[in-house]
């Protein structure tokens, strides 16, 4: 597998409108199987359950909808902010570094830890920014230059190696137990804000519209880094092509740190505001895996592509498990997101922001 | 092998493949406009033309890789709006590439096995166990593996994995990969890219000998206008994705507009 | 001096298309069926077989399946462990609701209803490729680790939640439940692997093994050829998914004895079995046994073995160390050869046929 491949548009459609029909009923047929064995749909009113009924319980109660809105709204943004750190290093080295999650468990884990060691909050920050800049160099040091020229597929692999050995090395030195965030310490909002609109009560909670702002905030910088620097310029002739940018005096080694930087700071951005809402623990990594169909729907190389598909299926699940989920049990959460992103591949391929690339031979 | 069919050489037979009117764009690119030309059995067909043609993409039109917006595709008689790969090969034509597109991981004779895979029937069962038919059926495609192999002196390379060899033999492989499908219609793009001399003397031989022996009809494109003229029987030209000339060698030759497309007008 | 084929003329093209062409090759092959049959049971012990042996073979099982997929036929999958359940559950209804069927036709069985959804799962492949792929996979190992837990009538509506194994017997003897001894339970699955791994070898040496690769090389190449490519990529996630169920069956009717989804069929499972095809090698059956058997043993090796060299270490510090360990090694694998294991074979072999003399 080259890196050509990971970007390239598939092949033109190939299976007729049928054939997709087919692959969609299927699994239809498999979703309303599962739905009668689980014993929670009665027989008989499966349509009206599955294709009315929901609609008619947001129409009733617009003020759930809306918090549901919200609540996927907020999920979005940190599912994008695992995806933008993500797109941030395969568009600069090609590597689908799939421990872009556990480095946001990692950094808020290392920030956790250092202030239970007794640090000021700040400083701990200040030396978890330190922690991520050493990975950074660590990485590009003993991963990816050895590793330079390789196929796809084993840098991949390496990122997996990274993977486990920061859950190894994290849990070895900060313990493996479920941690609080130090939200308070750091000045973030508490609380609840509630809303009486359209007949209901919407709370929106302060820490959530911190992290939209911040989010935002973050993602107009990286944008302004990008655009207006020569660094960002430099970054983005390393995305086109890597033996171009060598050939110009763009030191690749040096870019490979900048971004593992930049994405390891993303990376503590969102585990701070992620652990500020549940806590901070290794379980967090597999819902770090949901930045994945964020991915394939955003399309790998797109920054904005990241931020819509975060916001898509952070909504589209919660939606789906709050009027869906209860007709099959419950849970559906698990995987709806990766369903959502795969429907939305059947139709687009190469993601929303893709280009399509012409295949040649 | 296939026994050599009836026409050779020079001598020109019924038309084998007709492109009439194709035109093919991408997005807003018009990669080819309104071409017709034929190719007749037993011919060596050249289409030539500047970097960016359109020649490669009129090569994959033809084994069904792109699809054209318009125009018709008539291959042995039977008119198509456009071709599909799988119909392309089962109906015999076979295609060498402009990079070279083996199977890098596998050797010289898999590579070439594989260009078997459509005459092979072995039920999946028999597959399983590596004897009976399945085996019966893998021995008498390696013999005519080995019959190519002979022909294309590459004998020594046989259980090398194609990654390791340097570029000329490579070429080689491929063109032994596609007449292992024993095709009627064999469309080589470029086979003389980046060889020397020598290697480009041993390939218009194997040109030749595919064409003299089996009977094969070939369809080249070829920078190199010296091995154009020499081998084959008649050539088209294209430029910007339109047909400029069609004719002989020595009428393209003399042709003002093919001059002017590699020479460049005065303004 | 004693490993080489001078001498040794190929007279058919069926001799020298034979899966070990040479002799010494076959002696081997013969010692080691011999060392796992007869000399490990004999001599082994208990542990040895419940505690390394069953293990590897049921993580090989797994691993070749994988490598059908990912390393012939170049397709990335981070689903192996939800299909290894699939295998597991489709067994135990099979089981239950014909108990008189011999539990090995179920185990075989088995593997085909993995297949089946194998194939469901792999229909996306035509559309998107490489790294999009794999995270299509993971829609498959959500999806089905949550039917295993919502759906009760796959576990018989146990109080537990969790597949019990029954007794079933072959030829009078127990062969699964708590009355099968270790080396009948061994001794079973070594066959089916043995078997199941002559097979994959004959596949992968055949027509079907050069489509995979083919595909897996240049896909497109491979389509103008006329090798179809939705039917070979579907074959390959069919044979795959087939390997991964048996897999998952045996895990739970000879090794585990039952167990709850969750823990057997998640996607550290699933990363597990990457792990193992990646360091064994790519693309390489002997490969795989190298891998199961590498990251199948660390962890008892990191338990027992540091103890025993005087370091002291707590079960949870033992389990960090694992994945700190197996993190590290991935990578120095990957850097020192990123060909795995097999590739280190290969070596020691063309070594060993100039050995002792240098030239």
């Amino acid at each position: 597998m080259s890196a050509t491949d990971a970007t390239a548009a598939p092949p033109p459609l190939r299976l007729s409108a049928a054939g997709w029909t087919l692959v969609g009923l299927l699994v239809a047929t498999l979703l309303l199987v599962a739905a009668s064995l689980s014993g929670v749909v009665a027989k008989g009113d499966v349509l009206d359950k599955v294709m009315v009924d929901p609609f008619r319980q947001m129409v009733e109660a617009p003020d759930l909808l809306v918090q549901t809105v919200w609540e996927g709204l907020v999920s979005g943004v940190l599912y994008a902010l695992i995806a933008l750190g993500f797109v941030l290093i395969f568009k600069a080295s090609g590597v689908f570094n799939f421990a872009q999650g556990i480095m946001v468990v990692f950094a808020a884990l290392t920030l956790v830890g250092f202030y239970e060691m007794g640090v000021p909050a700040y400083l701990a920050l200040i030396l978890a920014v330190g922690v991520m800049f050493l990975l950074a160099v660590a990485v590009e040091r003993l991963v990816l230059r050895p590793l330079v020229n390789q196929p796809d597929i084993i840098l991949f692999m390496a990122t997996f190696g990274i993977t486990y050995f920061l859950i190894g090395f994290g849990e070895l030195i900060f313990g493996g137990n479920p941690k609080q965030m130090i939200a308070e310490q750091l000045y973030l909002p508490k609380g609840a804000i509630e809303f009486k609109i359209l007949g209901g009560f919407v709370s929106l909670q302060r820490i959530d519209i911190a992290a939209a702002m911040i989010a935002a905030l973050m993602i107009a910088a990286l944008a302004f880094f990008f655009q207006k620097t020569r660094i960002g310029r430099a970054l983005r002739a390393v995305a086109d092509s890597h033996k171009a940018a060598l050939s110009v005096g763009i030191s690749l080694n040096q870019i490979w740190v900048i971004v593992w930087f930049t994405a390891g700071i993303v990376a503590l951005v969102t585990g701070i505001m992620w652990g500020a809402r549940s806590d901070v623990s290794f379980a967090l990594s597999t819902i770090a895996l949901k930045a994945l169909p964020v991915l394939i729907l955003g399309g790998f190389t797109s920054v904005p592509g990241a931020i819509i598909g975060g916001l898509i299926i952070g909504i589209g699940e919660k939606l789906g498990e709050f009027y869906w989920g209860p007709l099959v049990g419950g849970g559906i959460e698990s995987w709806l997101a990766y369903f959502i992103a795969l429907l939305f591949l059947l139709f687009r391929p190469q993601g929303l922001f893709g280009e399509k690339i012409i295949e040649r031979i | 092998m296939r026994a050599p069919a009836g026409n050779q050489g020079l001598v020109a037979g019924d038309v084998l493949l007709a492109v009439d009117g194709v035109s093919l764009s991408f997005g807003g690119v018009k990669a080819i406009t309104d071409v017709s030309f034929d190719i007749r059995k037993g011919e060596i067909r050249a289409i030539i033309g500047p970097n960016g043609a359109g020649k490669t993409s009129m090569l994959n039109v033809i084994n069904g890789f792109y699809h054209p917006q318009q125009g018709r595709i008539t291959f042995k008689g039977e008119t198509r709006q456009r071709m599909r790969p799988y119909v392309a090969a089962s109906q015999g034509i076979a295609r060498t590439f402009q990079n070279v597109a083996l199977f890098k991981g596998m050797t010289t004779l898999d590579n070439i096995m594989a260009g078997r895979t459509l005459k092979m029937r072995g039920a999946f069962f028999w597959q399983l166990f590596r004897h009976g038919p399945a085996m019966t059926e893998e021995i008498a495609h390696r013999k005519v593996v080995e019959e190519i192999i002979d022909f294309l002196e590459i004998q020594a390379i046989r259980k090398i994995p194609v990654g390791k060899l340097p570029y000329g033999l490579q070429k080689r492989v491929e063109l032994g990969r596609a007449l292992a499908m024993e095709p009627e219609l064999l469309l080589l793009d470029e086979p003389m890219a980046g060889m020397n001399l020598e290697e480009k003397e041993d390939m218009s031989r194997f040109i030749i000998d595919v064409n003299n022996q089996y009977g094969t009809t070939i369809a080249l494109i070829e920078h190199d206008m010296g091995v154009v003229m020499d081998l084959s029987d008649r050539v088209v030209v294209l430029e910007y994705g339109r047909k400029i000339a069609d004719g002989t060698p020595t009428e393209v030759k003399t042709d003002q507009k093919v001059i002017d497309a590699y020479l460049g007008v005065p303004h | 001096m004693f490993y080489r084929e001078a001498g040794q003329y190929k007279t058919t093209y069926a001799a020298d298309m034979a899966i070990f062409p040479i002799l010494q090759d076959r002696i081997g092959l013969g010692f080691i069926l011999f060392t796992a049959f007869v000399l490990i049971p004999l001599f082994g012990g208990d542990f040895m077989l419940s505690s390394v042996m069953i293990p590897m073979l049921v993580f090989s099982l797994a691993a070749i399946g994988l490598n059908i997929l990912t390393g012939y036929t170049g397709l990335i999958s981070l689903g192996t462990g939800a299909f290894m359940g699939v295998g597991a559950y489709a067994c135990y209804k099979l089981t239950t609701i014909f108990p008189g069927v011999n539990i090995i036709v179920w185990i075989v069985a088995s593997g085909l209803v993995s297949a089946a959804i194998g194939v469901l799962f792999g229909l996306p492949s035509l559309r998107i490729k490489g790294f999009y792929l794999a995270v299509a996979t993971l829609a498959a190992q959500f999806f089905l680790q949550w039917c295993f837990v919502r759906i009760p009538w796959l576990y018989n509506y146990n109080a537990s939640g969790a597949i019990e194994v029954p007794q079933r017997t072959l030829f009078g003897t127990p062969i699964t439940g708590a009355n099968a001894t270790v080396e009948t339970r061994y001794w079973v699955l070594l066959t089916l692997v043995v078997v199941l791994t002559w097979f994959a070898s004959n596949l992968v040496h055949g027509r079907i093994g050069r489509s995979w690769m083919a595909v897996r090389d240049m896909d497109i190449a491979a389509e103008l050829m006329g090798i179809k490519l939705l039917q070979t990529k579907l074959l390959a996630f069919a044979v795959s998914s087939f390997y991964a169920g048996v897999a998952g069956a045996c895990m739970m009717f000879l090794w585990y004895g039952g167990g709850e989804a969750n823990d057997a069929f998640n996607i550290n499972q699933s990363f597990t079995i990457l792990f193992m095809v990646i360091i064994g090698g790519l693309g390489s059956l002997i490969g795989s046994f190298f891998g199961a058997a590498f990251i199948s043993m660390l962890p008892t090796v990191l338990k027992f073995g540091l103890p025993a060299m005087g370091i002291p270490l707590s079960g949870a510090t033992a389990e960090h160390l694992t994945f700190l360990t197996v993190g590290t090694l991935i990578i120095v694998f990957l850097i020192a050869e990123p060909h795995g294991l097999a590739r280190l074979w290969q070596i020691g072999k063309q070594k060993l046929r100039l050995w002792p003399f240098p030239y």
